[in-house]
């Protein structure tokens, strides 16, 4: 049976369930001559939640389990001999995976029967060209023991799926009779499915904050290993950043983040002033029509995928700032620069600060501006002396996120501000971040465990820190600024 | 034209009656939100040193014609009026009046009290500053300190002109309005509902206030309390369904309506 077939028959237990338990109820009810707890069909929703969730946590908890069971099982009965010079362990487990899975395939085919498998042996029939013929390609001949291997993996998965459908229904039915034992009218079924929700809701929230704990832990992890092989202090304050193959590189993140402070300094430069006047436009000045349009319409400008903006940085803004700018001027040769990058990633940050802006714009009482009005006020002076003193604390909260929003941006600086790690004060220079750091350090060549593959860890770890206070930072103030008009 | 000069002076006889000039006059005044009509044909006269309250039942137009006197409507989309209203016999509705100037001259106070959350001082510093009223922060001081003590409020706050006015308790932030709007010197001061959030004590103290700053100001108020209309006003007018029912003295207004409405209206029939 495959897991998707499992899950439909207790989802057809459950439906079941649900029926069973509501007739039960009812029937009791009746028999006894007492008033339900709960309306009938708490007392099926609970018998349901008894019979699904006991079982499909089972599955999960199972499916989740079972290879890794499965796999330190084999690895064992794979000698140090059969792994080649140089290899890895894991390599020969994968080839195991995949022939097991190629077997399978054979055998499903109707290619080998089960029986002649059994009796089949690498050294003797040609298993590599036999895999081949169904679409399994083995970079070298199989060797016995592997080949062995892959047919106890066979095995024991098979086993192991048998378990496992077993223990899933046992489940479902057990836990669903015993809950059907129990219904009688005084259960209180209403409650009971509401302690359920409850769960269901914690435990849902509790994979949003576990998994966040979990990147946050596995980046700790790396960087640990990180500055076990490469000094702290390297690290935070040397101001040379040269990656080379042959190690010996210089890891200084200082180029990188001034990199990143420039980028999102230039475009913030750019979005602040003119989101903000959009803001105040659109919830000070424009008419419902035109605003019911261009709200929208600037809000598509968020919607537009980064890579696209990039593009728009490297085929278009970059070669125009050097022809027309940076070249005439004699200030720059590089398409790619801080201008470019900054440029573009401030309009794509426009819409991200006017809408934030118009919402705290639009939060603040008419009352205020009926007051100011009444006093002969213009609607400018209006704006300046009441609305935005009163909405100034959520705006730098706006900005301060989409400050965060700016560090973290990586496609339009991967394309538009280059990839010269630089500490240098012309904007028409390629300077570039840690956000393009951490991919090309990743999607390089070397080996994992060394300190040029190690190093974007840390540099994530960093970056995640700056954007966590910035946000940090934001929240607070926006929060404390809502309660000011409750 | 004819009728013109017949209601103007019928006007002047009332006026010589009272013994009061008129500062503001509405002539025919309508208002549409929209398609929606709110307000048919009123004429009303305000007269000078003098306390006009605005009574009838709820959604009848009140606040729509109050606002109208210093054009707050302008604020509201799809409002429009139509009609003329003048003050000391300007149209202010003509399109060459400064709006900005007529809400000096006319300033308002809102139901709820709506301070600035900024400090006291600066609350009311605002219009004089704005306006250009003031030449140095000497004459700011005193401008801030006389229309405090003229809203009565001075001696209340005057060690603590720094704090934030939203930290006033509600009939203090209410004067503390009031004051704002005084500062600014205005001719016509408009209230819609004033009291309407304050406690009995401090509607006391605001009433009283009302009828002290009859002396410098003309003022119209909106208000949904017999009594308080009874106290403080010289002449009432009633509005029903958008139109003006009836304008008289006050005296005879509460003791002898001439329309029927008006008599139920007061006696608690309805609204
Ligand atoms: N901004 C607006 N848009 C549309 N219609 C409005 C608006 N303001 C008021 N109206 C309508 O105009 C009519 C008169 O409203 P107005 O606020 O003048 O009543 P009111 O006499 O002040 O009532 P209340 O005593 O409840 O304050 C009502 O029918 C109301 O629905
Ligand atoms: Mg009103």
């Amino acid at each position: 049976m495959t897991p998707g077939v499992l899950i439909l028959i207790v989802l057809a237990m459950t439906i079941v369930g649900f029926i069973l338990g509501r007739r039960r109820a009812v029937a009791m009810a009746n028999r006894e001559k007492v008033k339900l707890h709960s309306l009938p069909g708490y007392y099926g929703q609970t018998v349901a939640l008894f019979v699904a969730v006991p079982a499909y946590v089972l599955l999960a908890a199972w499916l989740f389990l079972q290879p890794i069971v499965i796999e330190n099982h084999i690895s064992d009965l794979i000698p140090a001999s059969a792994i080649p010079e140089g290899g890895a362990r894991s390599l020969v487990m994968a080839d195991v995976r995949r022939i097991a899975n190629g077997l399978d395939y054979v055998v499903g085919k109707g290619g080998v029967s089960e029986d002649e498998l059994a009796s089949m042996r690498a050294d003797i029939s040609n298993i590599r060209s036999r895999l081949a013929d169904v679409g399994i390609a083995l970079g070298s001949d199989v060797k016995p023991v592997v080949f062995q291997a892959a047919k106890t993996y066979r095995k024991i998965g098979k086993t192991g799926s048998l378990l496992r459908d077993i223990a899933v229904l046992a489940a479902a039915l057990g836990f669903g009779l015993w809950a059907l034992w129990r219904v009688n009218p005084r259960m209180r079924a209403r409650n009971t499915s509401e302690t359920f929700v409850k769960a269901l809701l914690i435990a849902s929230s509790s994979v949003a904050i576990l998994t966040t704990l979990g990147i946050l832990l596995s980046l700790l992890f790396e960087s640990i290993h990180f500055f076990r092989i490469y000094p702290a202090r390297d690290f935070f304050f040397s101001t040379v950043w040269n990656p080379q193959f042959r190690g010996g590189s210089d890891l200084g993140i200082l180029p990188l983040l001034w990199g990143t402070f420039y980028v999102s300094f230039v475009a913030l430069l750019l979005a602040v002033p003119i989101g903000l006047m959009i803001a105040i436009y659109l919830a000070e000045y424009s008419g419902s029509t035109l605003r019911s349009f261009a709200k929208p319409a600037i809000e598509i400008l968020a919607g537009i995928p980064t890579i696209v903006y990039g593009l728009f940085a490297l085929v278009t803004v970059g070669p125009f700032l050097r022809d027309w700018i940076a070249q005439p001027f004699g200030i720059g040769n590089s398409s790619s620069s801080v201008m470019t990058a900054g440029l573009v990633m401030g309009i794509m940050l426009i819409p991200f600060v006017s809408s934030l802006s118009d919402d705290i714009i639009n939060a603040v009482p008419q009352a205020m501006r009926d007051g100011s009005y009444g006093l002969g006020a213009t609607q400018s002076e209006t704006i300046k002396r009441v609305i935005l003193p009163a909405a100034l604390p959520g705006i730098v909260g706006a900005v301060l996120l989409a400050a965060s929003r700016a560090i973290g941006e990586t496609m339009i600086v991967v394309m538009g501000a280059g990839a010269a790690a630089r500490l240098n004060l012309n904007p028409f220079e390629a300077m570039t971040t840690v956000t393009v750091k951490i991919v090309s350090q990743l999607t390089g060549d070397t080996e994992f465990a060394s300190p040029e593959t190690l190093v974007a860890f840390a540099l994530g770890l960093t970056l995640f820190v700056f954007t966590l206070g910035l946000n940090i930072l934001a929240l607070y103030i926006v929060r404390k600024y809502r309660e000011q008009y409750e | 034209m004819n009728e013109m000069t017949e209601t103007a002076t019928e006007a002047a006889v009332n006026a010589a009656a009272s013994n009061r000039s008129v500062k503001m006059r509405g002539d025919k005044v309508g208002v549409f939100y929209g398609e929606k009509q709110a307000l048919f044909d009123v004429d009303l006269d305000i007269y000078e040193h003098e306390v006009t309250a605005l009574i009838g039942p709820s959604g009848c137009g009140k606040s729509t014609f109050l606002r109208c006197l210093n054009r707050m409507n302008d604020t509201i989309d799809g409002c429009r009026v139509t009609g003329k209203l003048t003050l000391d016999s300007e149209n202010i509705y003509d399109p060459k009046i400064d709006v900005v100037e007529l809400r000096a001259r006319v300033g308002m106070v809102f139901q709820k009290p709506n301070p600035f959350p900024k400090s006291i001082f600066e609350n009311i510093a605002y219009g004089p500053r704005i306006h250009g009223l003031v030449k140095s922060k000497g004459d700011l001081d005193e401008v801030v300190a006389i229309s405090l003590q003229k809203a009565g409020l001075f001696e209340e706050v005057k060690d603590r002109l720094n704090e934030p006015g939203t930290g006033l308790s509600g009939g203090q932030q209410q004067r503390l309005c009031i004051a704002r709007a005084i500062a600014v010197s205005p001719e016509v001061i408009l209230m819609d509902e004033p009291c309407s959030a304050l406690d009995p004590i401090a509607t006391a103290k605001v009433e009283e206030l009302i009828d002290e700053l009859r002396e410098n100001y003309t003022i119209v108020i909106v208000t949904h309390s017999m009594q308080q209309a009874a106290r403080v006003s010289q002449r009432t007018a009633m509005f029903h369904l958008g139109n003006l029912v009836e304008v008289d003295a006050t005296d005879v207004i509460f003791t002898n309506p001439s329309d029927p409405k008006t008599q139920d209206y007061i006696t608690g029939r309805y609204g």
